[in-house]
């Protein structure tokens, strides 16, 4: 099988579509045909870049070059935990948690892969370590994000019941016990869930992909196969240590709880 | 039993406290809403950060661990918080004797917490801080949301608990009466300051 390749007006096709619907919207005062064409263009615009800067890469195959857009993705994505937090930490904190925890889930894991698992050569190789990345990045990003906030929510508004415990002589691990248990389980359901409905209600992402580019459907399902069990096993470690670092840090060593660290959005 | 001292104990509405309470002796503290006297116990037991330092007998706050020192001196504050689903959970010990002198059923440890009025909240706060043995009591109005027969009973639940274990008690109340019926020496805050009134 070989990739047919796309040219303009096929893109212009789909692009009409979208512009109709934002005709529509318009004639039917839905409010919406702007931001419609804005994300349209926009969308346009990061993905032509996208494949542009990655052409570069793939032609340069320096290491140097993919370590620094790796790093840019990461510390882009620590950030981006921090963002979606709606009572985050202040100061250093806030930031660091998300970075930590990025790095445990993606960054590791993508060493871990490219060295022992598909070993192309050399290992780092642009077209898997990137691509590879940037999936890791992109779906543990949510839970860890998930899995964080719940923690900070429920701290912030059951801050009675944690102090009800410390008073009779819970320490700070026992006292935020169920509402650690509850963060880390809000993180894990939506991979829990995708993985359940994997190949049955949806053909993931990645797969039609590499189907659509010309993989034999078996290899394909096999390399989604992988990357569910990564993007589970990063959200698993990422959203442990956010959560674990989270609830340690609402604490001081004392076990009083210390709000005060967090700040509302 | 211990006694309880306060040495130069120091919260954002207190200037520097220092008080001995003897062991079974009971202060009883009052003054204005937001004079800062739930402050003051918050910093005994060590929830805030705070200056200064309280000893129980010769062993000092920051001298164990916060869990142990907390147990000790059984911190009951003004409105009572609960986690669990049921009463029972709450508990180590389902002291049924303890609940039917406080007024309830000895059945209280299967309800629902979400059932619960609130004075029966304070009535069953009393009892969880009692199950925990602590070897002293500070009290945030303990019967604030009771009536005559059971602020009668809980005073006398409490009385038999300090009798019992000689432990020292500091306790918050609004009501005058309450302060004479309770109290071996009445404080009032007063600018800052603890201000002891004549006896």
């Amino acid at each position: 099988m070989t990739l047919i390749s796309l040219t303009i007006t096929d893109l212009l096709i789909a692009a009409v579509l979208v512009l109709l619907v934002a005709l529509l919207s318009w004639r039917l005062y839905l409010g919406s045909a702007k931001q419609l064409l804005i994300a349209a263009a926009r969308s346009a615009i990061q993905l032509m870049l996208l494949g542009y800067v990655l052409h570069l890469l793939f032609e340069s195959n320096s290491l140097p070059f993919i370590a620094t857009l790796s790093l840019f993705m990461l510390s882009v994505a620590g950030y981006e935990v921090m963002a979606r937090q709606k009572q985050r930490f202040r100061g250093p904190w806030g930031y660091g948690i998300g970075a930590v925890s990025m790095f445990i889930s993606s960054f590791s894991i993508m060493l871990l892969t490219l060295l022992v698992i598909i070993q192309p050569d050399p290992w780092y190789k642009p077209q898997y370590a990137i691509p590879l990345l940037g999936m890791l990045l992109g779906n543990t990003m949510t839970g860890i994000a998930v899995g964080l906030d719940n923690l900070t929510r429920n701290a912030w508004e059951l801050r009675n019941q944690i102090e009800a415990r410390l008073i009779l002589g819970q320490r700070w691990s026992e006292a935020i016990a169920d509402i650690r248990k509850e963060a880390l389980r809000s993180g894990l359901i939506p991979i829990i869930n995708s993985m359940a409905a994997a190949g049955v209600v949806s053909l993931p992402g990645m797969m039609t992909g590499q189907i659509l580019a010309g993989s034999p459907p078996y290899e394909a399902a096999k390399y989604q196969l992988l990357i569910m069990y990564l993007i589970t096993a990063g959200t698993g470690f990422g959203s442990l240590a956010a959560v674990w670092l989270g609830s340690r840090h609402l604490f001081d060593d004392r076990d009083r709880l210390r709000l005060e660290r967090l700040k509302s959005r | 039993m211990p006694s309880l001292k306060l040495e130069a104990i120091t919260t954002s509405h207190l200037d520097p406290v220092d008080l001995l309470i003897s062991e079974g002796e009971t202060v009883v503290l009052h003054g204005a809403s937001g004079s800062g006297k739930s402050l003051l116990l918050r910093a005994i037991a060590d929830l805030d950060d705070h200056a200064g330092d309280a000893r129980l007998d010769e062993t000092s706050c920051s001298s164990v661990p916060a869990p142990e020192w907390r147990r000790q001196v059984g911190y009951l504050t003004a409105e009572t918080h609960w986690w669990a689903a049921l009463v029972g959970e709450h508990f180590h010990a389902k002291n049924s004797e303890l609940v039917t002198r406080l007024g309830l059923p000895a059945e209280v440890f299967e309800w629902e917490v979400s059932r619960l009025s609130t004075g029966e909240k304070q009535r069953l706060g009393i009892a969880r801080l009692l199950d925990n043995q602590p070897d002293a009591l500070l009290l945030d109005e303990p019967t604030a949301n009771l009536d005559t027969e059971h602020t009668n009973r809980a005073e006398a639940v409490i009385k038999a608990y300090q009798a019992e274990h000689r432990c020292p008690v500091l306790w918050v109340s609004h009501s005058p009466e309450q302060r004479r019926r309770v109290a071996d020496r009445i404080f009032r805050i007063e600018e800052r300051c603890l201000v002891q009134e004549p006896e």
